[in-house]
């Protein structure tokens, strides 16, 4: 039942970050990027008619972060997209096929976990073109062993199934059992590392952008904020409080949904 | 013995094949690696020279031998911001990020320990409930945000500790804390699991039979089995602590590979991001190859097999 609590909790808080998303250039109040306040290089405290306050360029906290909300959950699917792409072809092939095809695909998946994901995303970063399609692709490329480990291992022990054996017996292609046979096995398992590499992207995503190599200007992103918050952080604590709360509340509604999803997954009714 | 052997081989293997991707990453990129390793402000002479250095109009098998040969030589090129050797920057900056990263991994295990006996011993009440949404928030923050509040509250609203830096042992303590925490409450998890496990275990209850404390029966009987699988993930948690490291000691200025690795991206300096990147994936092989053995050395039942 509790269990049941935080997947819902989960879903409500996903529902309005989507919605932030999609309708945040509706809701936001004044234009990103314009500057709006009355004077420059003072940070205006939250108040009336800036309801988080303005940065150090006289622009609206609220309206960026809304903003910002559409690039964090966008750079979160997308690259989770990626990240479960690879990962779920890689471990789908190394279990199903097993002997050499397994050896080397999971030396190659030994080698990259020896890398700091981040440090290995900066270099990535670093010698490509930055735009978005770059920190998709670039996410996607250093996260993806966590999901093949566990996709391998959810298909080693389907492989021998008796229904698999069966089908394989009158004559199923491989393409035909994975399909079928495993993959629909596999989707609750996989549902549950979707949510959780999705608040792993949106982590990422964010410590790029705070490294000054995420999503470059002009699109407001939450990572940037805060970082362009160093300076300022101590006469105007704000202009970083705000954008770090909106990763932890996002990156929170998919860990929220993991965990309900696991739990729901375990309880005995299931 | 033979155990060993193939695993010093194996992480040998691993080593090689980071070398690779690193190899990869710098030389096969679209563009001109010349450029890239060069430097964006490099004139057209250094740039002829950089090719011919890193031979890079020989095939790729060629240039890829002679980057292993640089490699065991410890030669990793040269900052192009500094023109310093990046091994010997490396090696300058490694005994801070050492020191934080051992610090910030006793807090994670003193964490750990301290969360898991105390959601073990509440398990199912609304303590354990309670610690389960803390821990996952905690999980969910970003580690420079925490930085930076710890910074704000601690350091320039309560003027409790200092601010960045690390001039003295104190400074040590709000990023070891900062970057300790998260994989803290991950560890407690952990151990949380094992622990109620073992404690079901029919020794726990003999030993209670026996008259054995409370106290004792934790610490002697349950915990040290508990926490013998934690030892295993410790080795290649250290890659997550070393993404961790690089934001923590960008937001204190801790002079460590993480801070270097920060400047090294305001520069875009290919050779030093390329070293950092290296030095870390070296680090977390050799961590997990000594974590593995001293695993077998304190688990009998592995000796045994």
């Amino acid at each position: 039942m509790k269990s049941d609590g935080l997947f819902r909790i989960g879903c409500v808080m996903g529902t309005a970050l989507v919605g932030a998303a999609v309708f945040g250039p509706i809701l936001a109040p004044y234009d990103p990027t314009a500057v709006v306040a009355a004077r420059l290089a003072e940070p205006m405290p939250p108040g009336a008619p800036f309801y988080l306050g303005t940065d150090d360029l006289g622009r609206d906290v609220l309206s960026r972060l809304l903003y910002g909300a559409r690039i964090s959950v966008l750079v979160g699917l997308v690259a989770m997209s990626v990240t479960m792409t690879i990962g779920t072809a890689v471990g789908l092939t190394a279990g199903y096929f097993g002997r050499l095809v397994d050896i080397v695909l999971m030396r190659i998946t030994d080698v990259m976990l020896a890398f700091p994901g981040l440090l290995l995303a900066v270099a990535l970063v670093a010698v490509l073109e930055p735009s978005v399609w770059t920190i998709f692709v670039v996410i996607g490329l250093v996260s993806w062993t966590g999901v093949a480990r566990v996709i391998r291992s959810e298909v080693l022990s389907l492989r021998e199934r008796e229904y698999v054996v069966a089908a394989r017996a009158m004559g199923a292609g491989s393409a035909r059992i994975l399909w079928r046979h495993i993959l629909p096995n596999i989707l609750p398992t996989m549902l549950v590392i979707a949510a959780l590499s999705t608040s792993g992207t949106i982590l990422l995503d964010a410590g790029l952008s705070f490294l000054g190599i995420g999503v470059p200007p002009p699109t407001p992103t939450w990572g940037r904020m805060i970082q362009e918050a160093t300076s300022y952080y101590r006469v105007a604590p704000w202009l970083m409080l705000f954008p770090g709360a909106a990763v932890l509340y996002a990156v929170l509604t998919f860990n929220f949904i993991a965990y309900g999803l696991a739990r729901q997954g375990r309880a005995p009714s299931a | 013995m033979r155990y060993i052997v193939a695993r010093i081989v194996w992480a040998l293997v691993i080593l090689l094949g980071t070398s690779t991707i690193t190899f990869g990453v710098a030389f096969l990129v679209p563009g001109d690696p010349a450029r890239v390793i060069a430097g964006p402000r490099a004139d057209a002479e250094t740039l002829a020279r950089v090719r011919s250095d890193l031979a890079l109009d020989a095939p790729v098998a060629t240039q890829y031998a002679r980057y292993l040969g640089r490699l065991v030589r410890g030669d990793l090129g040269r900052s192009y911001a500094t023109r310093e050797p990046v091994g010997t920057l490396l090696l300058r900056r490694l005994p801070a990020t050492a020191t934080l990263a051992l610090a910030a991994l006793g807090v994670a295990i003193a964490i750990g320990l301290l969360g898991a006996t105390v959601t073990a011993r509440f398990a199912g009440t609304w303590i354990d409930r309670t610690a389960l949404v803390a821990s996952l928030t905690l999980l969910s923050a970003p580690v420079f945000w925490l930085g930076m509040l710890a910074l704000y509250y601690v350091g320039y609203r309560w003027r409790l500790l200092p601010l960045g830096g690390a001039s003295s042992p104190r400074h040590l303590i709000l990023p070891a804390l900062v970057l300790g925490s998260g994989t803290g409450v991950y560890y407690a998890r952990l151990l949380h699991t094992n622990l109620v496990e073992v404690l079901g275990q029919e020794y726990i209850r003999a030993a209670r039979g026996r008259g054995v404390g409370p106290v004792r029966l934790l610490f002697r009987h349950a915990l040290r089995n508990a926490c013998l699988p934690l030892v295993t993930v410790i080795g290649l948690d250290l890659a997550a602590l070393m993404n961790g490291v690089v934001l923590t000691e960008t937001v204190f200025h801790w002079p460590g590979i993480g801070r270097l690795a920060f400047e090294a991206v305001l520069n875009l300096d290919v050779p030093v991001i390329m070293g950092a990147v290296l030095l870390s994936a070296s680090l977390v092989v050799t961590a997990s190859l000594m974590v593995d053995l001293v695993y077998r050395a304190i688990d009998p039942r592995i000796r045994l097999e």
